[in-house]
Order: structure tokens, then sequence, then C-alpha cells
């Protein structure tokens, strides 16, 4: 276990390494002048120099990106942003709990959908819930989140008055001066996010699910539980859901910490200030410091949740235990 | 009164092409403390058979007549609860590939006591006990200890081991084994052959050992069902279908294994493959494949008729009684017929 973890850890750091490398070469490359933009529309050529020389942009690129690493290391901080001279390490903590609570939130929902309409589906093919969900399936598949966000905002918020057309409120502690708070209210606000933000992977689990559950129940252990005389409920409990839901599993970890890094699309359809709508804004800047700091944050959360998913496999699977 | 009678059994499944007869029309019987053989190339209906017994056939696509009588009770009209209730207590089963047939994320303990607290009011502890002591009267070495491995940590005769272990468990009165030896290696076969012989002999348990290997049915097999393409063709006695074979595809069966007695240069083969049960030939199904087909067995279908010579031999196929009782003997080489 212990240099199983070792080795995690230093791929961790590879892969940490690669991912930001590479975010900075394609900054570099980029044409563009962040130095202009961060001194503003009226500034003389002589402050633009001025602040691209405070902001080490004149540096070659290694030197810069050690810079980076040195700052990140020695002093835990991800850098101030070009454009409003903000902490990093605070935009990304004010917008990493909105991202979480639309990521997790969506999941929860997401699983409720598509565990029971997949294992159905499975169980009884060609019956009517199975037609169904094979036509949520490719509806959910095929429509854009920022078309769902917006029929969703049209009907739900605008038409029918039920839900907050946008908006976010925080779940403990509102800031000062914020218009809403407390579990009920953020609970009220992301209704559609979450909606909108689980279609896609709602539909993806359909089918993943019923393929799975539906393999599983060829297996000859399958018929070997029967044989023994199990009923039906326990067959599917204790031997087909428990084998069907491992790859499931995998999935699920990936998806969550890769939707972490910013769910772009749903976010900007509600105006919630998470990791995606901030990446958004900061690329249309140039503001290298935050895009970086939020591409660190993406990666550490893929590889944490790719960690988390190799323990729970190991939890679910004797066969991964020893090896 | 025989412990399992099985009386014109038929199951047909629905399929995209149509509908594929897959046992059709087979009768036999299974006493106490006796091992019948059914033998059979793949896809004679052999499977099928015990699975229709046993009620597992899919519901969905599988429709089943005829009578099997189990201990007086008809398995074919029971009620899908009652079945539940037989199999795992009164009627086990155990399959052909142990590396598939046990779940590969709960440990042998667990398995092994599911099949005790299905059909036994005991506590877990108890059914723990039982599942060790299982473990230990089919030969694995420290049961207390390997109890709580799981499946991949066993090889495959030793998984077959535990599938029989599970099978026994609750001491059925029948077990129906599914080619329990044909995924294993041959030492390992005679060593799960050896196991299940002992087994009966203490329980008394009654067995149906389905097979294609006819080496298997010599070793542990009283009397022999032979199947071709969903019906049975001759059954036999043991002794009796090695040395007096009546039918020419159980000719030809013989015929394709080698014996250690036997001096032969080449082996007999059945030329041909077995027909399509979505379509199979008019009149014996056995007639595109044999050398001695006449205009009848094109048109009619052969039934089992008891030999003249023995009442227990029973045989579907219009030869005349001289080139019965001549062919074999002129086809397997002659010398040194007889069971071994």
């Amino acid at each position: 276990m212990a240099r199983y973890l070792v080795r995690r850890v230093l791929w961790a750091l590879f892969l940490f390494l690669a991912v930001t490398v590479v975010t900075y070469v394609i900054f570099f490359v980029t044409p563009a002048d962040p130095a202009r933009l961060a001194a503003g529309q009226g500034a003389t050529p002589e402050q633009v120099q001025e602040v691209a020389e405070k902001l080490h942009l004149n540096d070659p690129l290694w030197k810069q990106y050690g810079l980076f690493l040195k700052q990140l290391v020695v002093e835990q901080s991800l850098g101030e942003s070009f454009v409003n001279r903000r902490d990093v390490n605070d935009i990304v903590l004010a917008a990493a709990p909105v991202t979480a609570s639309l990521v997790f939130g969506g999941a929860v929902f997401w699983l409720l959908l598509s565990l029971p309409v997949g294992i159905i589906s499975a169980i009884r093919p060609r019956s009517l819930i199975d037609r169904a969900g094979m036509v949520f399936v490719l509806v959910g598949v095929s429509a854009h989140p920022v078309w769902i966000g917006l029929i969703f905002a049209y009907f739900f918020g605008y038409k029918w008055g039920l839900t907050p057309i946008t908006g976010y409120c925080d779940f403990i502690n509102p800031s000062l001066g914020a218009q809403c708070g407390g579990p009920v209210q953020w609970a009220y606000h992301m209704i559609l996010p979450w909606l909108t933000f689980m279609i896609l992977f709602a539909a993806l689990y359909v089918r993943l699910i019923r393929a799975n559950v539906m393999e599983t129940m060829n297996e000859d252990y399958v018929r070997t539980a029967r044989a023994k005389g199990a009923p039906e409920g326990q067959v599917m409990r204790s031997h087909i859901l428990r084998n069907s839901l491992l790859p499931v599993i995998t999935i699920l970890g990936m998806d969550i910490g890769l939707a972490l890094g910013g769910a772009i699309f749903t976010e900007s359809i509600y105006s919630l200030p998470g990791l995606g709508r901030q990446i958004l804004v900061s690329y249309e800047n140039f503001d290298l410091p935050v895009i970086l700091g939020i591409t660190v944050f993406a990666t550490v959360c893929i590889i944490v949740f790719n960690l988390v998913v190799d323990i729970v496999y190991a939890w679910f699977d004797p066969r991964i235990r020893l090896s | 009164m025989a412990l399992l009678e099985v009386r014109d059994l038929r199951t047909s499944f629905k399929t995209d092409d149509g509908i594929v007869q897959a046992v059709d029309g087979v009768s036999f019987t299974v006493d106490r403390n006796q091992t019948l053989g059914i033998v059979g190339e793949s896809g004679c209906g052999k499977s099928v058979t015990s699975l229709t017994i046993m009620g597992l056939n899919n519901p969905r696509n599988a429709t089943s007549s005829g009578q099997a009588m189990f201990d007086g009770e008809d398995l074919l009209a029971a009620s899908q609860d009652r079945l539940r209730e037989l199999r795992g207590q009164k009627i086990a089963m155990i399959f052909q590939d142990p590396m598939t047939s046990l779940n590969p994320v709960k440990s042998l303990g667990w398995q092994l006591s599911e099949a005790v607290l299905l059909h036994n009011d005991v506590s877990k502890k108890e059914a723990r006990d039982r599942a060790v002591t299982a473990l230990g009267e089919v030969g694995i070495p420290k049961p207390g200890k390997r109890v709580d491995d799981y499946p991949h940590q066993f090889s495959g005769g030793m998984r077959q081991r535990v599938m029989i272990a599970m099978a026994l468990i609750n001491e059925p009165d029948l077990l129906i084994a599914d080619e329990p030896t044909t995924a294993l290696d041959v030492t390992t076969q005679a060593q799960i052959l050896e196991l299940m012989r002992r087994l009966q002999a203490k329980h008394g348990t009654a067995i149906i050992m389905i097979t294609h290997d006819l080496g298997v049915i010599a070793e542990v097999a009283d009397d022999v069902v032979v199947m071709y393409a969903g019906r049975a063709i001759e059954e036999a006695p043991v002794d009796q279908i090695y040395a007096a074979p009546r039918h020419p595809y159980t000719w030809g069966l013989l015929g394709s294994l080698p014996r250690m007695d036997v001096d032969t240069d080449r082996l007999v083969q059945v030329p041909g493959q077995p027909p399509s049960l979505l379509n199979p030939p008019a009149g014996c199904r056995f007639n595109p494949r044999c050398t001695y087909t006449m205009d009848r067995c094109r048109v009619e279908m052969p039934e089992l008729a008891a030999s003249p010579a023995s009442a227990g031999h029973r045989d579907a196929c219009f030869l005349d009684e001289a080139t019965k009782s001549r062919e074999p003997g002129r086809l397997l080489a002659g010398s040194g017929m007889g069971a071994g």
C-alpha cells in the first residue's frame, strides 16, 4: 500500500508539472499583450513597460515558470491576478465551493435518475421504461447544455416562475451584503443548474449502467446464485449490482474530478460565480495567474479523485486489494 | 420409485431467427445413489435439459413441456417460488467453468453461507461453520483460514471443489453436474471425479453427469443417455454402451475416442456438423451425417425401442439387428470392446 501511494504521488507530481508547463507554453505562444491589458486603456508605452517589468513578463519563459513554481512551493501562493491584483488563492477558494455545489449536487441527481432507469431497462429490455430511457439518452447526449439551460430558464424560471433564473446563494456564512443565504436558498437557486448540468451525465450513465447490468446478468456466477435458490432481489443486489457498478465507480470519479475544474456552460448560463465562469473571464483578460491557478486546482482535483477511485475500487473489488 | 423421472421433456427458445427446439422429447430416470450420464456434442441439448429441470431457463424466451417428476412432484408445473425452495436444497448444480462460476467480489465463506442461509434458519455463525466444514470435506487445506479468501486466490481445480462444496452443503438429493471437469486439466479431472464419487457414496446423492467426454462417462456413470440434436438416440447401462453400442452416432462417438486397449491407425470421425435446431432435417436427425442412411430415415423419425437382447438398452434407429450387432465390432477395430 505504501509503495503504491508513493508511486501515485510521484506520478501526480509529474502530471502536475506537465499540465502547468503546457499551460505556460500555450499562454506564451498566444499573440496577446497581457501587460497592456493590465496597464489599462490609456496607459503610455512607458507605463506598459513598467507593468511588464513588474509582472516579470519580460523574463524568459523558463524563468517565469521557475518563479511560479517557487512561489507555489515556498509561499503556497498562486500569485496575484494581473488584472486586479487580487490573490489568486482567494479567487480560487471563492469560486471552488460554487463549482463543487454544482458538481456534487448534479452527481447526486444524475445517479438518482440513471441508477433506477438503467437497472430497470436492463432487467426489462424493450419495455416501455427501456424505450423511454433510450429516447431520454438520445436527447440528453445530443442537446447542448446551453440550449437545455436556456429552455429550463425560460420555462421554469421566466414563464412559470418556479425557480430563480440566475444567481447563487452561499450554503453557509453568506457574505455581507448578499441578497440571500442558507441551505434552503442555496438549493433553491441550484435546482436549475443541477438539472441542466446533470442531463448529459444522466443520459450517459443510463446507457453505461444498462449495458453493464445486462452484461453481468449473463455471468456464470449469477446463474450459480440462482441455482443456489437465491430470490431475484438478492441475485440483483448481491451478485449483479456489486459487479456491474465497478466500472461506474471509475467513470464517476473521473467525471467528478474533471467537472470540478469548472462546468463552464452551466455556470455561464445561470451566472454562477464558479471556476468555469472565472476561467472564461480570465481568458478574456489574459490573466495568466488566475488561469494557472484554476488549472492547478483542476489538476489536483482530477489527481485526488483518481486516487479516491482507486481506493474505493480496491474496497469494492478484492482482486485489486492484494495485487 | 425413481427420484427423478423425466418424461417427454421438450424445451424451445424463441430467437430472432425463429423457434429453436433445443430439447425435443427426452425421457430418463435417475435413482438415489445412481449416476446418469448424458452425453453428446455441444449444442445437442444436454445443458438445456438440466437447466429446464432446474427451472433456470429464461422465462422470457423459453417454453417447456413434458414432465419432470422429482420425488413425486412435477418440476415443470411447480411455481417459481417452489422451484427456488428446491434449488440449492434438494437439487443442486455445478457448472462447467469454475473460473467464472463464483462471484469474484464475495468471499468463499460468504458464498457458501449464502447457500446455507437461503434454506436453513440458522445464525450467520452457524452458516459459516458449515461452510468451513464443507470446504474441509472437499479437500481444501486449512478450510478455517481459506474460508475468507476470494475466488481469484484459488486455482481452477480448487474452485471446482468449492463449487461442489457449495452444491452439496445442504445435502441435496440430486446433483446435476454440467461438464464439471471440461475446463480442468486431466489430473485435476480425475481428482474431481473421485471426489464426486466419494461424496455420492457418503450421502447417497443421485447425480446427473452431463458431458461430451465418454471417458468421464466410463468412469462415473451407471446409465447413459446419448443425445443428438435435442433427442435421446440411445440409452443403456454404461457397460452396454461400450460393449454393444447400437446407434451409428454412438459408434461415431466411441470411434473418435482414442483407446489404450485398441490399436488403430486412425480414429473414426463423425463427418459433417450437428444440424441447426432452427430447421432440423426431416426424419432421423442424424440422417445427413449417417453412412447407413436409408430412404425411410429421411422421412420418418425413429423412436426409442428396446433391444431384443436387453430391455434396458434402447435406441432410435431403423437399421436391422444384423447391422447393429455387426458394425460396431468392425468399426471399432473389433478386439477389446467392452467397458474398461
